[in-house]
């Protein structure tokens, strides 16, 4: 079994939802992300998302931009982004790691090279924002060779027709982007979130993970416990962000201010029961 | 039922032909172009699709079209034949397409119009743009006042310092102009935040792409609406010469004007298609925008194409004395007609735009946009060494009135 559904199958057996937090890697410097990385799970994360800077970002908003700037002004390249995961393996077996970016960068590094040196770092999936199903035919194939996940992306906009067709193509979990518009603006409403879960359960049996606008413990916690998980980035970016000094360099409250943070968001998803979805 | 033999013929021609393109997928020979965009955004790229294809398909709208065209945009813009400038160089035969005389100043009101009309037809009352030198921003600003719809439009920050006169034009036409800030501030960044913007508010607004890029139907969409150019230019010059031209040369930012003109003589092998990109300060100065040239095919902006970029795929900065063409990357349609030999790409540098902007000015009385000055610029480079007997059609994209502060400091005119 790969890591992600095993990590979803304990979860469900202990009745909660994951917390899946955010870190952009290279931000501020590879140092400070690898000791993020590796201090997360035990600050509650359950899986981890791990962004790959991008010069381009245009699906998100100004806080991930900030963070991917950040992350190439430090240096960040795929390579070192597959490094970083790599080290965090050499520690940690059982917390999987799913890689969030754009395509071009994979496209450089070469789908079949990006997929296999993924896999071998220890990566157990890759979102690509801007690869829908329609032309991921490129990477589908080396990525299952490699043994790792393509999680795919559905909207409020996508269609029940669409679902469908979109988690056709899905494995290891489905994430849900709970607004219409760049991460970290808008917050979507319980009522939301519930109705598109039942849209979204009755095209899949996957697990389902609710990302983009969700903030604070509460928000967390709902999202969790309505569905299968929830992502936080924008909120831990922004506390990163004001931790560093003025030259943009790392401080001695960037490591204890973000793991605080997640430890508050891991309290609320796990108090939070569960609601059969 | 048809002869299944003159179907088979049909069959054939068509496969022959350079000019049915995309595929289905919105793909160019299978590799460039395409949808690469975020999942929130593709139906509203797949209903778009649909809509573009009904409204092709009727009658009505080409007439709507045909009407605004002629009444409102000024079409046809005459072929002008260049004698003191085909004098002056003494070799191939220099006509003009006279683009620059439409409505605003420019081909962009071509794509503007048949989009605007197009969005009417789809109910979206909100209209979002992305521009460099502000020529798409003012078409598309000047059709929001006809219609009375809302404009959002995208400038990069440093454009918006380097085309004012059109920042001006835009906010008269009622427009919001957004300056975007993000990397160098030019188009590349514009794109990328007028994006954001339509997947933010995908309920009543309409994005209209400025040139054949973008994800799949805008390459192939925005090409329809500026074959025009191509179409009247056969016509014309059938009427002045009788035969088709031998060589058309056009400026290449994103390649709407370009593609425009090429696109009706993709399957006349004659005619030789020169696209000119931008050089900036030379094409291995590394301040240059010529993507097909000294790029390599990627994923940028929703479609697969040429682009600049370093050994990781990050996107690099272009460079361009003229806004218009500081671009990383290419239309896709471009990319597939350069590798397949069907167009060839060359490359004109700041200074030799500079150059040719003088020279049409002095000869011709026609002031160009910088844009447009590069194709003249590899004109006047190649006509001398053409027999007389060449026709020769250079596309003036863009009249040069918003460019006037930008030749003056570069000749050390203070203004
Ligand atoms: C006058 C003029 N010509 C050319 C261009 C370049 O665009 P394209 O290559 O799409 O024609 C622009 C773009 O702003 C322009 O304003």
């Amino acid at each position: 079994m790969s890591r992600i559904a095993a990590r979803f199958k304990t979860l469900a057996a202990e009745g909660r939802g994951a917390l899946i937090p955010y870190l952009e890697a290279f931000d501020p410097d590879f140092e400070t992300s690898l000791a993020l990385l590796k201090a997360m799970p035990a600050a509650g994360a359950d899986l981890i998302e791990v962004g790959m800077p991008f010069s381009d970002p245009s699906a998100d908003g100004p806080v991930i931009q900030l963070a991917a700037r950040r992350g190439l002004k430090a240096g960040a390249t795929l390579a070192g982004v597959l490094d970083l995961i790599a080290e965090f393996r050499k520690d940690d077996q059982d917390t999987p790691v799913i890689l969030m970016g754009y395509l071009n960068p994979v496209e450089a590094y070469g789908h079949a090279r990006f997929c296999e040196d993924a896999a071998a770092a220890g990566v157990d999936g890759l979102i690509l924002v801007d690869l829908p199903p329609e032309e991921a035919d490129i990477l589908e194939a080396p990525a299952q060779s490699a043994g790792l996940d393509i999680i795919r992306l559905v909207a409020p906009t996508t269609s029940d027709e669409r679902l469908r067709y979109v988690l056709s193509h899905a494995s290891g979990f489905v994430y849900y982007v709970s607004i219409t518009g760049i991460t970290g603006t808008r917050t979507a409403s319980a009522e939301d979130l519930q109705a598109a879960l039942l849209r979204i359960r009755a095209a899949t049996d996957l697990p389902v993970a609710i990302g983009f606008g969700i903030r604070t413990p509460e928000q967390a916690a709902t999202a969790a416990g309505i569905a299968d998980g929830a992502v936080v980035a924008s909120a831990l970016l922004s506390t990163l962000a004001d931790t560093l000094d003025t030259d943009g360099k790392a401080t001695d409250q960037t490591l204890p201010r973000v793991l605080e943070q997640i430890k508050g968001l891991a309290a609320a998803v796990r108090a939070g029961e569960k609601k059969a979805g | 039922m048809a002869d299944p033999a003159a179907q088979h013929s049909t069959a054939a021609t068509q496969a022959n032909s350079l000019r049915h393109g995309p595929d289905a997928r919105g793909h160019f020979g299978g590799r460039y172009g395409g949808r690469f965009v975020a999942e929130t955004l593709m139906p509203l790229l797949l209903e778009l699709d649909q809509a573009y294809e009904t409204a092709k398909a009727d009658p009505a709208f080409h007439k709507e079209l045909e009407f605004y065209l002629r009444d409102y945009v000024g079409r046809p813009s005459p072929l002008w034949f260049a004698r003191r400038m085909t004098e002056e160089l003494g070799g191939a035969k220099i006509y003009m397409k006279r683009e620059e005389l439409n409505h605003t100043g420019s081909h962009k009101l071509n794509n503007v119009m048949g989009q605007i009309l197009l969005a009417r037809r789809m109910g979206r009352t909100r209209i979002v743009a992305e521009t460099g030198a502000g020529q798409h921003g003012v078409a598309t600003a000047t059709v929001c006042a006809l219609f009375g719809m809302t404009c959002v439009i995208y400038m990069g920050a440093t454009d918006v310092e380097r085309q004012k006169p059109n920042v001006f034009r835009m906010r008269l036409l009622g427009a919001e102009v957004v300056p975007v800030t993000a990397g160098a501030g030019t188009l590349k960044d514009a794109m990328n935040e007028a994006m954001r913007d339509w997947v933010a508010n995908i309920a009543d607004t309409y994005f209209l792409v400025g040139t054949v890029a973008g994800p799949h139907p805008y390459p192939a969409m925005v090409r329809d609406f500026q074959s025009v150019i191509g179409d009247e230019t056969k016509e014309q010059m059938q009427a002045q010469e009788g035969r088709l031209p031998d060589v058309i040369v056009a400026a290449i930012g994103g390649g709407s004007n370009a593609m425009g003109i090429f696109h009706p003589f993709l399957d006349d092998p004659s005619v030789r298609l020169i696209g000119v990109e931008a050089a900036g300060c030379g094409l291995d100065s590394g301040k240059t925008a010529a993507s097909i040239e000294r790029g390599r095919p990627g994923v940028l902006h929703g479609n697969r194409t040429y682009l600049l970029q370093n050994a990781d795929g990050q996107i690099d900065e272009a460079h361009s004395i003229s806004a218009g063409l500081d671009y990383p990357g290419v239309g896709p349609e471009h990319s597939w007609l350069s590798d397949i030999g069907r167009a060839e790409y060359v490359g004109a540098t700041d200074d030799e735009a500079l150059k040719a902007f003088e020279l049409c000015t002095r000869t011709e009385g026609i002031i160009p946009a910088l844009e447009s000055a590069h194709a003249i610029a590899y004109a006047a480079k190649i006509a001398p060494t053409l027999p007389k007997e060449t026709l020769l059609v250079i596309n003036i994209s863009g009249r040069g009135d918003k460019d006037i502060f930008t030749v003056a400091e570069h000749l050390g005119v203070k203004l």
